[in-house]
């Protein structure tokens, strides 16, 4: 296998003919850093015919904070709450993967209290991840009103949350060896609420987008992402299962208290953008069924095993931990020298796997399916820079 | 010729009062078209004070319209709409537009000048233009020329022009994009549309837009039209909706593809022209469907029930016309708002294959059909004529 490295500048000049042909020419265009639909800050250089999309290659670093770096001077604790701003619309998963990293490193036991209430909130803010990338997805697709749908349905959501976590998107909630505090005595009773609440609008948001004839058209057979170039990219998550690989680490290496849930994993069939549409709606019905049936039996026990210190030592050597955040497998690597600093902390982002499938998906697609692919995608762009 | 400078000039102020009304309904017109024919100023002064009328209009229409869509939106997304500026927010466009017009007109440096300052004149111009022949009420209408239908689709197609040259003399990518699509997107539908509008023309003989209502006092041609008018009416909706920009049709703007489309580089005043004919357009293409579908001013009627006809002609005669005209047109353009708040956006593939695949086709068989029904006189309701 050969890799070819060119710089930008390069590609963009190999492209660039002649001024005065009579032929049609090929240009480039920015999309992005400052583009609606990128969401936040990632640019993508299209090579384009007409509307036709040759090649998409993403350029990197806009929203760059070296949070790797960073972690290398703080201890496991403090590293913990730089996570949230990384895949912001998963913060307590990020969370619990680094603190699932150092305890399985440290050989810290969290009760099961811990392990069921951490399941819980990471179910729950995949739903709210999921709502807020269908609402991105209408808005992408030019009907404003999902999003406004989306957004409302989160909030309520995020109330909900907020009670026990006391913050709404960087929630900080989960250390290693526990919890930053108990859930709160109305928690579970307002998560039935919710549950009660919000079945009956997945119904609402079938209506609004997933029965649109529109909507099908438009994401029907478009981007097509077939299930082995999803491997060879090292796509995860619903990417991954859109494209009819039935891989989620919730199964297949369970964690936390999935074990004990019983629920399935949708899985696409030729991997366009319909599947990763589907796959995701699908997720939030499996996710409210997962946390229905925890959410009656929360052990009793304490929050954080012990009072742990902000000293936590790892021994000497190099470990890796993965969980299933609401984008996919998000890998946490430790490499420990004694100390209680990490030698070094590699963060696997869901995200930036993903985003490589783009161009294999969309070449000589219009732009209008590259915004629609770019959407089933679900991308957090402060993930893919950390 | 005094009196010919005279008379353009009662007709714009009698509008607004009752005499106009009290006499004859088609004086106004025939006074309008003596002016018209009196001499050159007299047409000159007529045309004058048509336009200032109509851009007058124009610009209230704009500010009514964007303070109606957003508050609609609104109420479609779960929230209120504008609530701070004014009670329930009503000055909210007065404001925007306040801010609009203090904002920097920025030209781009390697922009076309000319072009780019004279885009959004074009097609503000063809606004007015086509909002000069669409009649509020019996006799309030700036020209009823005897070819109205031709000049309708005429003017329609200039819109197209504005914003090809906004894209153009853009130089931006995108706006280029943007105009591109719309170049495609219009012209295509324009063929729709007056197919659809052809239909009407047939069924009532006449390419005079008051006539064309006049011919709907037994019964509007959506009714009358053998379910070919309805169809007729469908495609209208349909390609209006294209001609107009609007979701599910908005490809030249598409903002989350093309950042804006054809006004990327517009800001200021030059992007509020733009805007506002997006707004009188919406009006425009919604007054037409009323016009040719649903019997104009004409007030709401069912065959032979003379008392429900009777309720219906309660209102005074002064604000008869305009209560249903209005009316109407409120309802429309609600519709299409309807639209706008819940479609998503098609592709431009998509877009052209349903143009040309599925309406030109339906649309010219319609046409047939219609042609048939009207050589062979098989009406539901006895003919006007």
């Amino acid at each position: 296998m050969t890799v070819e490295v060119s710089s930008l500048k390069e590609l963009v000049e190999q492209a660039s003919g002649d001024d005065r042909s009579p032929d049609t020419q090929e240009y480039f265009v920015n999309m992005g850093p400052q583009h609606p639909s990128t969401h936040g800050v990632l640019r993508l250089v299209l090579k384009l015919d007409g509307e036709r999309v040759l090649r998409c290659i993403p350029v990197l670093g806009y929203i760059h904070r070296s949070i790797e770096k960073i972690s290398e001077h703080m201890n496991y604790m403090n590293c913990v709450h730089l996570t949230d701003r990384m895949d912001y619309l998963s913060s307590i998963m990020n969370n619990w993967a680094v603190s699932k990293a150092v305890e399985e490193a440290a050989g810290i036991e969290v009760n099961s209290r811990i392990q069921t209430i951490r399941t819980i909130f990471a179910e729950l803010e995949r739903i709210q991840s999921h709502q807020l990338w269908w609402g991105v997805l209408g808005m992408d697709l030019g009907a404003f009103t999902p999003f406004l749908y989306g957004i409302r349905d989160r909030e309520v959501l995020n109330d909900v949350m907020e009670e026990t976590v006391g913050a709404r998107l960087t929630m900080n909630y989960v250390l290693p060896g526990g919890l930053m505090a108990d859930i709160h005595p109305n928690f579970v009773h307002r998560v039935k609420e919710f549950i009660k609440y919000f079945r009956p609008k997945l119904d609402e948001y079938d209506d609004l987008l997933t029965n649109n004839v529109i909507i099908q058209e438009r994401l029907r057979n478009v981007g097509i992402l077939s299930a082995q170039t999803a491997v060879q990219y090292g796509a995860t998550g619903p990417v991954l299962r859109g494209s009819g690989v039935a891989f989620d680490l919730r199964k297949d290496h369970p964690y936390g208290v999935y074990d004990q849930a019983d629920f399935e994993v949708p899985v696409g069939t030729i991997g366009d953008s319909w599947d990763r549409y589907w796959v995701r709606v699908e997720e939030m019905r499996q996710s409210l069924n997962i946390v229905e049936q925890l959410l009656d039996n929360i052990p009793p026990g304490d929050f954080l095993v012990k009072k742990l210190n902000s000293k936590i030592k790892i021994p000497e050597g190099r470990y890796y931990s993965q969980l299933e955040t609401a984008r996919g497998v998000l890998g946490v690597f430790i490499a420990s020298d004694k100390k209680d600093e990490p030698y070094r902390l590699h963060y696997r982002s869901p995200n930036f796997n993903n985003l490589w499938c783009l161009e294999p998906m969309i070449k000589g697609d219009y732009i209008a399916s590259l915004i629609g692919a770019m959407s089933s995608l679900d991308l957090v762009i402060p993930d893919i820079d950390r | 010729m005094a009196d010919a400078l005279l008379n353009p000039l009662s007709l714009t102020l009698s509008v607004q009062t009752s005499e106009a009304f009290a006499a004859p309904a088609m004086s106004l017109a025939d006074r309008a078209s003596r002016a018209l024919e009196s001499g050159v100023w007299g047409a000159v002064m007529y045309i004058v004070i048509g336009l200032v009328a109509v851009l007058t209009a124009v610009s209230v229409l704009g500010l009514v319209m964007s303070y109606i869509e957003r508050k609609v939106a609104g109420h479609f997304q779960c929230r209120l709409g504008p609530m701070r500026v004014g009670p329930h927010g009503v000055l909210q466009s007065l404001a925007d537009g306040i801010k609009l017009l203090f904002k920097e007109g920025i030209e781009p440096g390697d922009g076309d000048k000319v072009i780019f300052i004279g885009a959004p004149i074009f097609s503000i111009t063809a606004t007015i233009l086509l909002l000069a022949i669409v009649p509020l009420a019996p006799g309030i209408q700036v020209v009823d020329m005897n070819v109205g239908v031709v000049y309708i689709a005429a003017v329609s197609g200039l819109g197209v022009m504005g914003i090809l040259m906004g894209g153009w003399s853009s130089n931006n990518k995108w706006s280029l994009l943007g105009a591109m699509r719309a170049g495609a997107q219009m012209i295509s539908y324009e063929v729709s549309l007056t197919i659809a509008l052809l239909v009407v023309v047939l069924f009532s003989g006449t390419l005079k837009v008051s006539e064309i209502i006049e011919s709907q006092q037994q019964g509007w041609w959506i009714w009358r039209g053998h379910g070919v008018a309805i169809v007729a009416f469908c495609l209208y909706v349909i390609a209006s909706t294209a001609e107009l920009n609007r979701t599910p049709f908005d490809l030249p703007e598409g903002e989350s593809e093309l950042t804006g489309g054809y006004h990327t580089e517009y800001s200021g005043l030059r992007f509020s022209f733009f805007f506002l004919a997006e707004f009188a357009n919406l009006f425009v293409f919604s007054a037409l469907a009323v016009t040719f579908f649903f019997g104009g001013w004409l007030p709401f009627h069912v065959g032979n029930y003379e008392g429900f006809n009777a309720v219906m002609d309660l209102l005074p005669p002064v604000i008869s016309p305009m209560f249903w005209f209005g009316s109407k047109c409120a309802l429309l353009i609600f519709v299409l708002m309807w639209f706008r708040w819940t479609f998503p956006r098609l592709r431009m593939d998509q877009l052209m294959r349903l143009e040309w695949k599925v309406l030109l086709p339906i649309g010219f068989v319609n046409l047939i059909v219609a042609a048939t029904i009207v050589l062979t006189g098989l009406y539901f309701f006895p003919s006007a004529t």
